[in-house]
């Protein structure tokens, strides 16, 4: 069974469909809206944006799905995205990322067991002069090298 | 007299610790008393010397880098803020070989200005397109815009002029401007540089466009990827408006036009054009089948111009400075300049603006230096993941449009990825296939189901079986996806499959001898 929807992420999907609703074809800013609200797409919400927007749930849940970026269960409190584009595969991508999966002890898509780290694949973050790049959140680091990585991930792990 | 200090925004900068190096000089600025004016500019694109710090003296822009939050104490110690040596100085900035040497014309400002300053743009020659363009007739500034050369550089260098001209003869109510700022291909970021670092030109090539065509909305469709150019283009969007060069009166012409950025949500397929104009409607990104092009429908079914960052942000300059003057520079049918990136493993990254014409030598070691590791270079994809491979032996290919095709290999968005010697191209192959598989829209057969078939396939050759059968397997699964697919993503794959096959043979056929990485090869 489908989890419904909390009373609080009613009121935040709706208040994201009142903010975009005079916008021509902005489902995807609206997924982006409630994505940004709730950390990810409720499959609940699906039924209540196709309500409000009138679209079918199928229209709204082939979106949700198409995007790579749009997940659909609660992340960690910080995301990690990994780049693995070759430009980054040229400077050492492969074993930073196998460093970076061993440290956090998960693989992607997947959340550390405290709740803190989600890991993510990503192609391309275009600093590809700095390769190889790694992306915590918004906040990219370029010139990686595994050490490089368990300082960074020291840092993250005290602003928690 | 305040003294001016710029540090980049820039992603690739901040990625290298610009922020902490910003906050750090202008906490010892004020603890020294000294009245500094902390600039953050775009970047001069040499990022092996990112952060690059750079002080406003009176024989020019000093240039220091890299600079940490830690080397600042010292470089105040130094009068660094006078312009004063030090080991991380390098001179006047636009002194440096790899910047003195570059014919930069779509980034003539990028990394000099405040990007969010419309003061700033205006005072370095901003709007001067814009304001020659309301001197002239709609089907003029089209003219002009042909008369150019400027081709589409987001790959498919289609004749901008054409497009243009396709869109202003259609009848409709409401026509589009769209820019295609998903920039996916690895080795690419001169859209990024230029979002970042001169946002204002781009704005201005589609207000251009759009009174040219008589759109009067405009979209630029970023990837989701580049939170930090996001933000700059929304910064600058406002200035725009404030400033009155966007809106119901542009530049007091009594003529509307708007914009607003559209975020991407990590599609690779939503670069291609009909994709992304999907996307831009809010739908899934599955490529549309042309015809009708865009210019005759495309966005909400609207005649609707689509380009590039780069190609967009070519125009002002075309209409400051007449067509004339942009066609003189490049060769053959590539005119005007090319922003070139150089990416991977290479000494000194970063972006190299001329006139078409340099050999990929040229560009690898003379302003690349090589590569970062020191080994010898072995092979380099050009134009992003669907670019082929091309071996050190064909380093003399001059990088423009024409010849990179007659030796199969294309141009791209201008990209530039280097590997060195321990690269296994096999690996490379099987990557491609697997790339395809993960952005594949699914709309056509081959490209999402042989996608996945290619990596199983690449799997049994990296574990020597059935050698021969597979390859040639693999070379008629390429041949499908070639005939069979849709659009580029599809079509394409097989080009850094092949081309790796063809180059590289010995990385595929020496696997089932049981030899390691270096024996391959002999």
């Amino acid at each position: 069974m489908q989890q419904p929807l909390a009373p609080a992420q009613r009121e935040a999907v709706l208040r994201v469909v009142a903010a975009n609703r005079s916008r021509p074809g902005a489902l995807i800013e609206i997924l982006h809206g409630v994505q940004a609200e709730l950390g990810f797409i409720p499959a609940a919400a699906v039924p209540v944006l196709a309500e409000e927007l009138n679209l079918s749930r199928a229209e709204v849940h082939g979106v949700v799905t198409f995007y790579h970026y749009f997940r659909h269960a609660a992340p960690g409190r910080q995301i990690v995205r990994v780049c693995q584009a070759e430009s980054c595969q040229a400077m050492g991508a492969e074993a930073l990322t196998a460093h970076i999966k061993q440290r956090l002890g998960v693989d992607f898509h997947q959340t550390t067991a405290d709740g803190e780290f989600t890991l993510e694949p990503v192609y391309c973050l275009g600093n590809c002069a700095c390769s190889p790049a790694v992306m915590k959140d918004e906040e990219i680091c370029g010139r990686v090298t595994p050490e490089r990585f368990d300082d960074l991930l020291a840092q993250w792990r005290r602003k928690s | 007299m305040s003294i001016d200090i710029y540090v980049p925004r820039d992603s690739g900068a901040l990625s290298l610790g610009a922020e902490a190096t910003a906050q750090a000089i202008a906490k010892e600025a004020k603890a020294r008393n000294l009245d500094v004016r902390v600039i953050r500019n775009g970047s001069r694109g040499m990022y092996w010397l990112e952060p690059l710090v750079e002080v406003a003296t009176a024989g020019g822009r000093v240039a220091y880098g890299p600079v940490q939050a830690s080397d600042v104490p010292g470089l105040f110690d130094a009068g660094f803020h006078t312009g004063g040596k030090h080991p991380l100085g390098h001179g006047v900035t636009s002194e440096l070989p790899f910047l003195k040497s570059q014919q930069r014309l779509t980034f003539e400002r990028v990394g000099i200005t405040d990007p969010v300053s419309v003061a700033d743009y205006v005072a370095h020659g901003g709007y001067q397109g814009l304001k020659q363009s309301l001197k002239m007739s709609q089907a003029e500034v089209v003219q002009a815009v042909s008369d150019s050369g400027l081709r589409g550089r987001g790959g498919a260098a289609f004749p901008t002029g054409i497009k243009w001209k396709t869109v202003l003869d259609q009848k409709a109510a409401q026509k589009y401007v769209t820019c295609n700022a998903d920039e996916g291909d690895s080795g690419t970021f001169a859209d990024r540089m230029l979002m970042e670092g001169d946002p204002l030109m781009l704005i201005e090539g589609m207000t251009i466009a759009g009174l040219a065509v008589g759109a009067t909305q405009g979209y630029i469709y970023l990837r989701c990827e580049y939170p930090h150019a996001y933000k700059v283009l929304n910064e600058a969007i406002a200035a725009a408006y404030q400033a009155r060069y966007l809106g119901a009166d542009v530049m007091g012409s009594g003529r509307r036009f708007d914009l607003e950025v559209r975020l991407g949500a990590g599609a690779y397929i939503c670069g291609e054009e009909t994709s992304m104009l999907e996307s831009l409607e809010g739908k899934r990104g599955e490529v549309r089948v042309r015809p009708p092009l865009p210019a005759i429908k495309g966005l909400f079914g609207q005649p609707t111009i689509v380009n590039n960052v780069i190609t967009l942000a070519s125009v002002p300059v075309i209409l400051a400075k007449g067509a004339a003057f942009y066609r003189d520079f490049g060769t053959g049918k590539s005119r005007g300049t090319l922003p070139i990136q150089l990416a991977g493993n290479i000494k000194r990254g970063g972006l190299v603006e001329r006139a078409f014409g340099l050999t990929l030598k040229e560009l690898l070691y003379d302003y690349g230096g090589g590569s970062a590791t020191g080994r010898p270079l072995r092979a380099v994809q050009v134009g992003g993941p669907l670019g082929a491979y091309i071996p050190a032996s064909q380093f003399d290919v001059v990088v423009d449009y024409e010849a990179l095709s007659a030796i199969g290999a294309l141009l791209g968005h201008g990209g530039i990825v280097a590997f060195d010697d321990t690269v296994d191209m096999a690996k490379m192959a099987r990557y491609a296939m697997e790339f395809c598989a993960v952005e594949s829209c699914g709309k056509c057969t081959p490209c999402r189901i042989g996608s996945t078939r290619g990596v199983e396939v690449v799997d049994r050759i990296i574990q020597g079986i059935d050698t021969e059968r597979n390859v040639r397997l693999l070379e008629d699964l390429c041949e499908t996806m070639l005939q069979g697919s849709l659009c580029g993503l599809g079509g394409m794959t097989p080009f850094p499959v092949t081309s790796a096959l063809k180059h590289f043979s010995e990385d595929f056929r020496n696997r089932a001898r049981g030899l390691g990485h270096d024996e391959r090869r002999v």
